[in-house]
């Protein structure tokens, strides 16, 4: 096929974020060629992954994947989703791939469904390991077999090849573990031969969705990509692309805006120039794709660290602010003291956090001013080997947290607790110990791929 | 009073970069705003060690004329989500950085000039 251009309908940053139900009708009217979206990333911490259990509610992502499938299937074009389930694990996969079952059933829709799973198990990876085959990203260092074994769930970012196979094995819809945030919009595009730069830099500009707008409330933008570049356009009419707006997107959470590794190369944006077509749309050209002498994939890993209860009391009285730091370095102390002599537990046995919102909590030394607050939050948070050694050690906190005075207080105070029971038990806490790539010759190896024909045949 | 970054610009941000990185922007108003910004003399490698107790070796500085910003990335002191993050999406590291002043514009030239 020798198409000229290949258009990208990008609803939103996240399966399950939302987005006007209008915008996915305008998108495939103005001629989109496949929907794609991510439904995760690492972005809100190591639970997701540690857990494999999705951050997202199952009525949110049933509410887009009716839209999308929907469209997609009346378009007949095809729906891929990335790094299902929020971090791509294999759970992840059969979730979203579940809830897809359920609406395709319910809509009527006769699609087949295409699940790569991006799981990878330890004993493999140290296979690896020990033939010199996984390299570490900056900052991390050398990889221990043993921090291998220890992670929950541990899963390769696959790039386009895996989905792409999965298009060509005749998948309508692609639900895709952990992948790369750029390969779900570049599959289709690379696939019908557009060129490498303006497919991957288009990708990574497309997948927050409106991010690259001028209101990323307004919904998710078009990407269309040709042999010379590609131009960003919002897919509601009433929201701009600016030349600024899609270039400082490059910014956007990430540590290089210029430079960005992908398992087959590097995206490089650094001659690119963005030019506005008209008050909306704009226009991308110059970027390049690198090719890199080996393909790598990129590991995700997260372990169980220990279990975690917290406490949570507030202070008023500007006598005890006056001097709240103290206060708190008194509590650390004395609970030290009272843990060791009712709990016989040792300092290196468990740690405990004390934050003081409301004072210093979130850049703690870091912050530029401090002076004394109106009212300060105090946070407990104990972390001890197991759930009930961390809420003991809670327990012997609470009367300290409720009555301790400052040195110079000749009567208790009282703080005020806005619950009853005071500890909440946080359950495992993880915790991301990979950041390194394994060599890979195949791009498809580490990923395997199960088609389910809907329902029609069922 | 003098000027801080902050009010020089039409934004400051951090966020996390993956779950070992944070980064920051500076989007500034103007040109006069980039300039004092994107001073190295003023803001560079140490300034960012000191502020967020980061490696000097590993701050990363990405002065980009085109779009009046300054990107800065350095690795976090505590990984994404583990025990004593307090910020996990690192969106509220912008505050120390949005706080510097920098010298006044006839100072920088008179330095430079």
């Amino acid at each position: 096929m020798n198409d000229t251009s290949v258009r990208i309908l990008v609803p939103s940053g996240m399966l399950g974020a939302g987005f006007p139900p209008e915008t996915i009708e305008r998108g495939v009217a103005l001629g989109a060629d496949a929907i794609a979206v991510d439904g995760g990333s690492t972005d809100s911490g190591p639970h997701y992954l540690g857990s494999a259990t999705p951050k997202t509610t199952r009525a949110q992502v049933e509410h887009d994947l009716r839209i999308l499938l929907t469209a997609a299937s009346g378009a007949r074009i095809p729906l891929i989703v990335g790094s299902c389930g929020t971090s791509g694990t294999d759970a992840g996969v059969d979730w979203v791939a579940d809830i897809t079952r359920d609406v395709l059933a319910s809509e009527g829709l006769d699609l087949t469904v295409a699940a790569i799973y991006a799981e990878q198990t330890a004993s493999s990876l140290v296979e690896d390991l020990r033939a010199g085959a996984v390299h570490p990203l900056p900052p991390a260092g050398a990889l221990e077999a043993a921090t291998l074994e220890s992670c929950t769930h541990i899963v390769a970012m696959m790039g386009h090849e895996p989905i792409e196979a999965a298009l060509r094995g005749g998948a309508d819809v692609v639900l895709a573990g952990r992948a790369t945030d750029t390969a779900v919009a570049a599959a289709v595009p690379l696939m019908r031969g557009m060129p490498a730069g303006p497919s991957w830099h288009a990708a990574k500009i497309v997948e927050c969705g409106g991010q690259c707008t001028t209101d990323p409330r307004g919904g998710g933008v078009l990407a269309t990509i040709d042999h010379d570049g590609f131009t960003i356009e919002p897919l509601d009419p009433a929201v701009s692309c600016t030349p600024t707006s899609v270039a400082a997107h490059m910014l956007y959470e990430t540590a290089d805006p210029f430079r960005m590794r992908e398992p087959a190369g590097t995206i490089d944006v650094t001659e690119a120039t963005y030019r506005a077509l008209d008050d909306r749309i704009v226009r991308v050209e110059g970027s390049r794709f690198e090719p890199a002498p080996q393909y790598t994939v990129k590991l995700e890993g997260a372990r169980i660290s220990g279990y975690e209860t917290m406490s949570f009391t507030a202070i008023r009285d500007p006598h005890i602010l006056a001097d709240i730091e103290d206060w708190a370095a008194l509590l650390h102390r004395i609970l030290g003291e009272w843990v060791s002599r009712t709990l016989r537990l040792d300092p290196d046995e468990y740690a405990v956090d004390i934050r003081l919102y409301g004072h210093n909590a979130v850049l703690q030394d870091r912050d530029p001013a401090t002076g004394p607050a109106r009212e300060v939050g105090v946070m407990l948070l104990v972390h001890a080997s197991d759930q009930a050694t961390a809420t003991a050690i809670a327990k012997v906190a609470n009367p300290l947290m409720l009555h301790l005075p400052t040195a110079d207080m000749a009567y208790l105070p009282s703080t005020a607790f806005p619950f009853s029971p005071a500890e909440t038990e946080r359950g495992a806490a993880y915790e991301f110990v990979l950041n390194h790539v394994v060599d890979t010759d195949d791009p498809t190896a580490p990923f395997r791929t199960e088609y389910r024909k809907a329902t029609a045949d069922v | 009073m003098s000027e801080t970054l902050g009010d020089l610009a039409l934004e400051v941000r951090s966020k996390n970069a993956g779950p070992f990185w944070t980064t920051l922007e500076l989007f500034m108003r103007d040109e006069a705003g980039y300039a004092a910004a994107a001073d190295e003399n003023f803001l560079n490698e140490d300034v960012v060690a000191r502020l967020y107790g980061a490696p000097a070796e590993q701050v990363r500085f990405f002065r980009i004329p085109a779009l009046n910003v300054v990107k800065i990335s350095f690795p976090r002191i505590v990984p994404q989500g583990g025990f004593r993050d307090r910020d996990v999406h690192s969106g509220q590291h912008h505050v120390p950085l949005a706080a510097l002043v920098p010298p006044a514009a006839g100072t920088r030239d008179a330095a430079t000039g």
